[in-house]
């Protein structure tokens, strides 16, 4: 991948998906480049875990396309594990990890390798997983912690882990449902660190309210309002704009 | 730590499987009935009938525990695999029966005078064993091909494997299907050429249920220690994560499923012959929630827990249908609350906290340089290293 031809990871076009009645996502166009950080901002119901749900299959669109990667594959043809398998990596807005098991089957069952049923029925954990398990471990701070349920990490390091996975999976694309939901302010820059590190090798979109971490990590940022894509650009031409003010920051400003 | 721990389980398991498959027959074998020490054949029987049972509880735990499936069915492949087998005894009756035909009596009752062709190659016992699993793993396929492709999940799956288990309870009721109707199949005579009623017959079928037991508890362990057992775990815990992970969760269901219905069906050909009946309310819904509970008495999630509630349960009913009759509904409901409410893993996970308060209790007997040895607290989690 040359940096000269810039290749679009992802591009939805003319996206629409309605929820009873109810417009989740209108009419959207979203386009993103690979090696990208992209931040999606939006007020409450504005579509944007509904955009992760039809990126990742979870939901079917009504109407337009999905495509990914350079082949342009139709994602919303695909059922959530074949666009797993495509490179598409999720994290869920509230902590998903096996509460049942340990932090390094948590990133075990995460990492590339067997997925069929019979495949999986006799495969082994070999060294070179085994290694790259305790590289994740490291990243993500929980070496101490690898013989740990992870039903008894605490919130933000369940958020970790859940990061931990997607880095198992070596994703091209990682969708992240507000990382920083319910950590500390603390804990909320070492997450946003932790992305920054990551884009460039992966590409990248966070969804997220906390706009202190939002301009820590944003290169560009996409504003959602009522399922439609009201601006995109730096944070700081998103915060100025007068209709982002409007129906998000200024609303948010009077309480 | 962990592996210690596996170790003197499989120790445990051994003791028992030697003296349930070689020790308590040759009680009964080989020792005089005056003996305080013989087995009696009526035992070696019940045994038998518990350990069919042990066999049912451990599959609905591989759905239900591991699998975080609970099927309101699973009696239902046991029936199934209890008729295929019923149907090759009823062949061994031969011309013994009541009406001296060369044709199970029910059917000479129906007015037929030669056997429907779907019931001949049920002579061969061969044939019948593959009935035994084709049967209620073909239907489990099938049925669990379209409940898992539609995300059928939690209750509402609950809910329909009852609905099918219902279905066929009526649909083996009526006579017109040929298999023996309300009343089923009973007064079998012969297995293998060996007369049923005796007590080295009894004895063998009981070695074979506990032998076969020992397999499926041993093959249950290895399964679940496998890559698959921790999806299948995964899937319990948080199938839409495993979804997002790429794995295919409705296969892995269904594998589950189908291999669950296969040892339910083997393990009521094993049953039949030792009770020497079956029919419809085998199926009962009430047969397939009685299940539910020995696991959850026994302990759920754990591969032990299913054969202590199948026994115990069991052996509680054999007591207190004699002792109180009317009262049985009452204590296994009972029972089952109790549980819920404040026996979460069941009496293995009971046993495990006392053992635990034990252990605690000695360390603090002990000088506190022993007492010491508890994982150290989680050290400072929120150091990221970031390159």
């Amino acid at each position: 991948m040359s940096a000269m031809h810039k290749e679009h990871i992802l591009y939805a076009e003319g996206v629409n998906k309605t929820f009873d009645g109810f417009k989740a996502i209108n009419d959207l166009n979203f386009y993103m480049d690979e090696g990208e950080l992209r931040t999606v901002i939006g007020p409450n119901g504005a579509g944007k875990t509904t955009f992760l749900d039809l990126i990742t299959g979870r939901t079917k669109p009504d109407t337009g396309t999905i495509r990914f990667g350079g082949e342009g594959t139709d994602l919303t043809r695909k059922s959530e594990y074949e666009i797993y398998r495509l490179g598409v990596g999720r994290k869920f807005q509230t902590p998903t990890v096996y509460t049942d098991h340990t932090v390094f089957e948590n990133l075990l069952l995460s990492l590339e390798g067997s997925r069929g049923v019979f495949a999986t029925l006799f495969s082994r954990v070999t060294p070179a997983q085994r290694d790259r398990i305790r590289e994740i471990l490291k990243i993500i701070g929980l070496s101490a912690r690898e013989e740990a349920k992870a039903g008894s990490l605490a919130h933000g390091q369940k958020q970790w882990l859940e990061i931990g996975m997607l880095l198992a999976q070596n994703a091209r694309l990682l969708l992240v449902d507000e990382p920083a939901a319910g950590m500390s302010d603390e804990e909320t820059a070492k997450t946003g660190e932790l992305l920054l590190s990551l884009a460039g090798k992966h590409s990248i979109i966070v969804i997220e309210h906390d706009m202190v971490f939002v301009r820590q990590i944003a290169s560009k940022v996409t504003v959602l309002h009522q399922g439609h894509i009201l601006c995109e650009g730096t944070v700081d031409q998103v915060q100025s704009d007068e209709r982002v003010i409007e129906v998000y920051l200024g609303r948010s400003k009077k309480h | 730590m962990q592996k210690s721990y596996s170790r003197r389980e499989l120790l445990a398991v051994f003791i028992v499987a030697v003296v349930a498959i070689v020790v308590i027959p040759c009680l009964n074998a080989f020792l005089p009935e005056s003996s305080p020490l013989h087995v009696s054949d009526y035992s070696i029987n019940l045994w038998g009938k518990y350990l069919s049972y042990a066999i049912l509880a451990i599959t609905v735990d591989l759905l239900w525990g591991y699998t975080g499936l609970l099927s309101l069915g699973q009696s239902l492949y046991f029936s199934l695999g209890g008729y295929m087998m019923g149907m090759y005894l009823m062949r061994m009756i031969g011309s013994l029966g009541q009406y001296h035909m060369p044709i199970p009596d029910f059917l000479v009752f129906l007015g037929w005078t030669t056997l429907p062709e779907f019931w001949k190659p049920f002579s061969s016992f061969a044939f019948a064993m593959m009935m035994v699993v084709v049967l209620p793993g073909a239907l489990a396929f099938v049925f669990g091909f379209l409940a898992f492709r539609s995300r059928i999940r939690g209750v509402y799956f609950s809910i329909l494997t009852q609905a099918l288990t219902y279905a066929a309870c009526l649909l083996f009721f009526r006579n017109n299907i040929l298999l023996g109707g309300n009343n089923g199949f009973t007064d079998f005579k012969f297995i293998l050429g060996h007369d049923v009623r005796t007590a080295a017959t009894e004895r063998g079928l009981y070695v074979a249920t506990a032998i076969f037991l020992l397999i499926v508890y041993l093959g249950f362990k290895w399964l679940t220690s496998t890559k698959l057992g921790k999806v299948q775990r995964a899937i319990r815990d948080s199938e839409n994560r495993v979804l997002f992970s790429g794995y295919a969760a409705g296969n892995f269901k269904l594998f589950i499923f189908v291999l669950a219905a296969v040892v339910a069906g083997l393990a009521g050909a094993l049953y039949v012959p030792q009770v020497g009946i079956i029919n419809p309310g085998e199926m009962a819904t009430q047969n397939s929630l009685e299940a539910v509970v020995w696991v959850a008495v026994g302990g759920r999630g754990t591969l032990v827990g299913p054969i202590v509630g199948a026994i115990f349960v069991n052996a509680l009913k054999s007591y207190a249908t004699r002792a109180f009759p009317d009262y049985w509904p009452i204590i296994l409901g009972g029972m089952f609350l109790l549980v819920v409410l404040f026996l979460p893993r069941g009496l293995v996970g009971l046993a495990e906290h006392c053992a635990a308060l034990i252990g605690r209790a000695r360390q603090k007997a002990k000088p506190p340089a022993e007492a010491a040895e508890e994982p150290a607290p989680p050290a400072a989690a929120g150091q990221i290293a970031v390159k």
